[in-house]
């Protein structure tokens, strides 16, 4: 195929051979950031990219696109329909771009010119291409925007990037893809920033995109869900390297490379509750020293001596191809039916005693937290209040997981700070133990500081850098005077309990990775021997693989120690693995509240029902086959609220309602009430519906 | 890595420990911050090599003029009129000035001063500077605005005036006044500096988890957050050690602090430079001194930095 004297018909559209970047002097000497990625496309198809963070995916994008600093070398050859891009001057690359090849990225604000209006920069792509005068460039331009789903498209084409929200955006980009019909739209993690009820908008948007341009879609993500959902395809890439090729089908139900096994095995799904996750032991290779031999090979459950000295190239397989020495022995993630992964035994629940008899850790009763809004730069006044946090009740009983799930902008990371404070909210009440925040001293406070930790998201900041890890564990109890002697021994205990090793105390948190930072945050949360543990998202800034492990860990915890968990998430596939109980909140209100079976199997609330809808499953077959609710536009200003129904401007239950019953959302605010036994949900019209399939 | 007994030992990165849970447990000494530093700070040898120079200057400023009264008879203060500006002899280990003083010993009662000063004004100021300046950053409101406005007073006053206006009441007081004099008016840039490091650094989330496992402010302030400026910190004080010492001479000329026949090493230094070429003894040791003094106390400060910095590689690792 690559003689170019070809029937053009026989040759596909985009075709990428042998692609090699290598970035010349890091740290530790040149960075081969890709290593040999291959692949073909034809119009319409969709190819999933997928890998952690470091694995070359979008790296291997850039470099298609000639996007690429200077100094970076680029080896193989990319070919669109027969025509070889690498190694063409600028010009001539720039011209291709826009016109054959467009980009959506990850961050659209970096890539639209801020001092622009977003109609202008659209119309300015298509004149450069197109030829078109003025007047009907900016014509287009409107239809684009309009077409992308942008409300007022001819008034909002004259505001300024940053005046849209970053869905908005996103499609303003999408819009600026498609302006010149592209024949292949490359697409780097577009809906990584976004809440996920609009990455389901704006997935839906690309589908539609596709559609009209019949562009073929290149669709890099770490979301094993998100390719399942829009993939024909899919390419698994680990240290630069594609390691498994193949139709989304087959490889998602029957891979062959341990790397995809082990990474499918490692995320947790909303439609698979008591699945045990099975966590990828160590962290990817630094590609700049790398061993000869597999890539995975340190990680490699299956490892075998031949793996570490030749490396495995990428042969076919029944479906696909896969880069392992042992592609063939594996059969539906086993070996000889040994799992190639095998599930971890954690401990088990013991028969608790029913929740209404289990007292309580914490009661947050009606809690009201409102923010001022200021206008006047030298004269600051007061010209309204917004509340971030509206009235929220909920308690947590002992041993059990609260799930309190939000997009953001929701007003739960305010409700756990006024929690963690520990101090009388300005409206409401919250108890802890059986004490009330708001008649403690100040020595009943600190003293009650030991029945309720925290873990905090990015583990990176949440670790003082210069302390070494055995007096950041050992921090809490140094507050609470514990003699020395015992604050040794239970440092090295801690240590133990959350998997690392005791002589890791006398490291630095800059020695460790991710995952195990976040183990030592658990372990400085453990040091008193809390009852409740908040954890806010304590796994969303960690890649899948190392997710598992620090999940498996809290649940595990979760048992052997009694803890009951406040755990605030924006995935709900998390919140599904390790929640009892879960409450759903929408702009500063609790929507729904239930026990987790409910909530997920049969929500009532508009909201929660279009939220679950919206979170994708790693399983092309369920993924495709589900029904997508779809909430329409972005979360209305906090100072603005529509009346009646909070929910009532995007509610997709609301617009299918008979007039009079629509009286009633806009008039009427809805109390949350128990409208089917065990599920309070907001909503003068709940209804169960099943968005998740069983 | 083979399956671990434990099923949660599932260490995301074997790596980190060379063996994991190999050794007895009991066998692991968890050793604090204070002692990890210690032991970084112990493996530069230019470190060691320059702490002790630092050590030999103290013990030959205060034993060094007894030791050479004893072998010489001369002091500081004595003058030698069968011998003016000589050069360094067996009789006079440094040479004479113009007047007959010996040279060795007014250097090393010269030393005696200068170090102190520079070593306490550089403590002070710097020390004063990370208080203050965490402070006002760590708690904000009022007491932010009444340090500030404390700071920004003392940066418009110009020293040298209330040093002038003041000092008649403190003549008498000695010279240790003077260390005070010089770290007042040497530190308010630093705090200043501090505060705004402290803004940012109180947004991370270690304080807030500080703070929620029930650390009091001033815990915060002086173990988290005056840690994480010490490269900051130790710079300024490297720096003003030698500030210190030349401040001290410009102060002398009000008549205040170190008085003739007293001597210091700014002051040998100031009168020497004048005929630093033809009489080369009169300048050449006091200023040597006074480079020494600032060289080691700067590869001291340096390799603090780095033995309290757990990015610094060159501190080598913690074992
Ligand atoms: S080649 Fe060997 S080390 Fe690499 S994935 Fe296959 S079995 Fe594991
Ligand atoms: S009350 Fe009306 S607007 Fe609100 S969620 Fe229910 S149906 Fe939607």
């Amino acid at each position: 195929m690559s003689d170019v004297g070809d029937d053009v018909s026989q040759v596909p559209l985009l075709s990428v051979r042998d692609l090699g970047v290598v970035f010349p002097g890091g740290e530790d000497g040149d960075v081969p950031a890709v290593r040999g990625v291959a692949y073909d496309l034809a119009p319409g198809e969709v190819l999933g990219i997928v890998g952690e963070s470091g694995s070359g995916k979008s790296v291997s994008s850039l470099a298609v696109m000639g996007l690429l600093p200077r100094n970076a070398r680029v080896t193989g050859s990319v070919r669109l329909r027969g025509v070889e891009l690498l190694g063409r001057p600028d010009g001539e690359l720039a011209r291709i771009r826009g016109n054959d090849i467009a980009m959506v990225f990850q961050d659209p604000l970096s890539a639209l010119t801020p001092v622009y209006t977003v109609g202008d920069q659209i119309a300015e792509t298509i004149r450069i291409h197109q030829r078109l005068a003025a007047g009907p460039a900016t014509q287009r331009a409107v239809e684009l925007l309009d077409s992308v789903g942008i409300p007022n498209a001819a008034q909002r084409a004259k505001a300024f990037p940053h005046e849209f929200s970053g869905g908005m955006r996103q499609r303003v980009m999408i819009a600026m893809a498609i302006a010149n019909d592209p024949d292949v739209l490359i697409a780097d993690e577009p809906t990584t920033a976004l809440d996920v009820t609009i990455q389901a908008q704006v997935l839906e948007l690309l589908e539609t995109a596709r559609q009209l341009t019949n562009a073929a879609t290149v669709m890099i993500t770490h979301d094993l869900g998100v390719v399942a959902g829009i993939a024909d395809r899919v390419l698994v890439m680990y240290a630069g390297k594609a390691v498994e090729q193949g139709p989304v089908g087959p490889v998602y139900a029957a891979p062959r490379m341990p790397y995809t096994i082990g990474l499918l095995g490692s995320v947790p799904r909303l439609d698979r509750p008591g699945q045990t996750l099975t966590p990828i032991s160590g962290s990817p290779p630094n590609v700049s020293r790398l061993e000869p031999g597999c890539p995975f090979a340190s990680r490699c459950p299956v490892v075998l001596p031949v793996c570490r000295e030749v490396e495995p190239e990428l042969t076919p397989t029944a479906v696909g191809s896969a880069a392992c020495h042992r592609a063939d022995e594996i059969v539906d993630g086993s070996i000889d039916g040994v799992p190639v992964f095998p599930p971890p035994v954690l401990a088990q629940a013991r028969g608790l005693v029913a929740r209404t008899e289990r007292p309580a850790v914490l009661e947050v009763r009606e809690v009201t937290k409102r923010f001022d809004i200021t206008r006047g730069a030298v004269m600051r006044r007061k010209v309204g209040s917004v509340s971030a946090v509206d009235g929220v009740s909920f308690d947590i009983r002992e041993g059990e997981a609260l799930g309190l799930v939000g997009e953001s902008g929701s007003g739960k990371t305010t409700t756990i700070m006024e929690v963690l404070s520990l101090q009388a909210p300005a409206e409401g009440s919250i108890v802890v133990h059986g004490k009330d925040v708001a008649g403690l001293g100040r020595r009943e406070r600190k003293e009650l500081r030991r029945d309720i930790q925290v873990v905090f998201q990015d583990p990176l900041s949440s670790l003082d850098p210069r302390l070494p890890v055995g007096d950041i564990i050992d921090e809490p109890l140094r507050s609470f005077d514990v003699p020395r002697a015992e604050r040794a021994a239970r440092v090295g205990e801690l240590l133990r309990l959350v998997g690392l090793a005791p002589e890791h105390a006398n490291r630095y948190p800059a020695d460790f990775s991710g995952g195990q930072r976040q183990r030592i945050g658990i372990a400085r949360a453990l040091a008193l021997e809390p009852k409740l543990l908040v954890l806010d998202e304590p796994v969303s800034a960690l890649d899948v693989s190392i997710q598992a492990g620090v999940l498996n860990l809290l649940e595990d915890l979760k048992v052997r120690l009694g803890l009951a968990y406040l755990f605030v998430a924006h995935d709900l596939s998390v919140v599904r693995h390790i929640a009892d109980r879960v409450a759903v909140m929408y702009l500063g209100r609790l929507v729904e509240v239930g026990d987790a079976d409910d909530i997920f199997e049969r929500p009532t609330h508009p909201y929660t029902q279009a939220l679950l809808s919206a979170v994708p499953i790693p399983d092309p077959v369920a993924e495709r086959q589900r029904e997508r609710i779809l909430v329409r536009g972005d979360l209305p200003d906090p100072a603005n609220l529509p009346s009646g129904c909070r929910f009532r401007s995007r509610c997709p239950l609301f617009v299918e309602l008979e007039p009079g019953q629509q009286q009633r959302c806009a008039e009427e605010d809805p109390a949350l009430v128990e409208h089917v036994p065990g599920l309070a949900s907001a909503c003068h019209f709940a209804r169960e519906r099943t968005v998740v399939p069983g | 890595m083979s399956a671990p007994a434990d099923p949660l030992v599932v260490a995301d990165d074997a790596a980190v420990s060379d063996h994991p849970g190999q050794k007895a447990p009991s066998a692991v000494v968890v050793r604090g911050r204070r002692s990890l530093v210690l032991r970084r700070f112990r493996r530069r040898r230019g470190a060691m090599v320059a702490l002790g120079v630092l050590v030999l200057m103290f013990v030959g400023a205060f034993l060094g003029p007894v030791i050479y009264q004893a072998i010489t008879g001369w002091t500081y203060s004595t003058q030698d009129y069968t011998a003016f500006l000589q050069p360094p002899s067996p009789d006079h280990w440094f040479g004479t000035t113009q007047i007959g003083q010996d040279v060795f010993a007014q250097t090393m009662r010269g030393l005696q001063k200068s170090l102190i000063i520079g070593l306490l004004v550089a403590l002070i100021s710097t020390g004063l500077a990370a208080v203050v300046g965490a402070c006002a950053g760590y708690f904000g409101g009022w007491v932010d605005r009444a340090l500030m406005w404390g700071v920004d007073l003392l940066l418009v006053i110009p020293s040298f005036l209330v040093v002038a206006i003041i000092s008649p009441a403190f003549q008498s007081a000695g010279w240790l006044v003077l260390v005070f004099l010089i770290a007042i008016f040497a530190w308010m840039i630093t705090a200043r500096i501090v505060r705004g490091m402290t803004l940012s650094l109180k947004e991370r989330e270690f304080v807030l988890a500080a703070r929620y496992s029930g650390v009091s402010s001033a815990g915060i302030i002086f173990r988290h957050l005056i840690p994480n400026m010490s490269s900051l910190l130790i710079i300024d004080a490297t720096i003003a050690v030698a500030t210190a010492i030349i401040a001290e001479t410009g102060l002398s000329y009000f008549g205040f602090g170190v008085q003739p026949p007293d001597v210091s090493l700014g002051n040998l230094i100031a009168s020497g430079t004048r005929s630093a070429f033809t009489f080369p003894w009169l300048f050449l040791f006091a200023g040597g001194l006074l480079v020494a003094t600032t060289l080691a106390v700067s590869v001291i400060g340096d390799a603090l930095r780095d033995a309290l910095d757990p990015a610094s590689s060159r501190a080598g690792g913690t074992k």
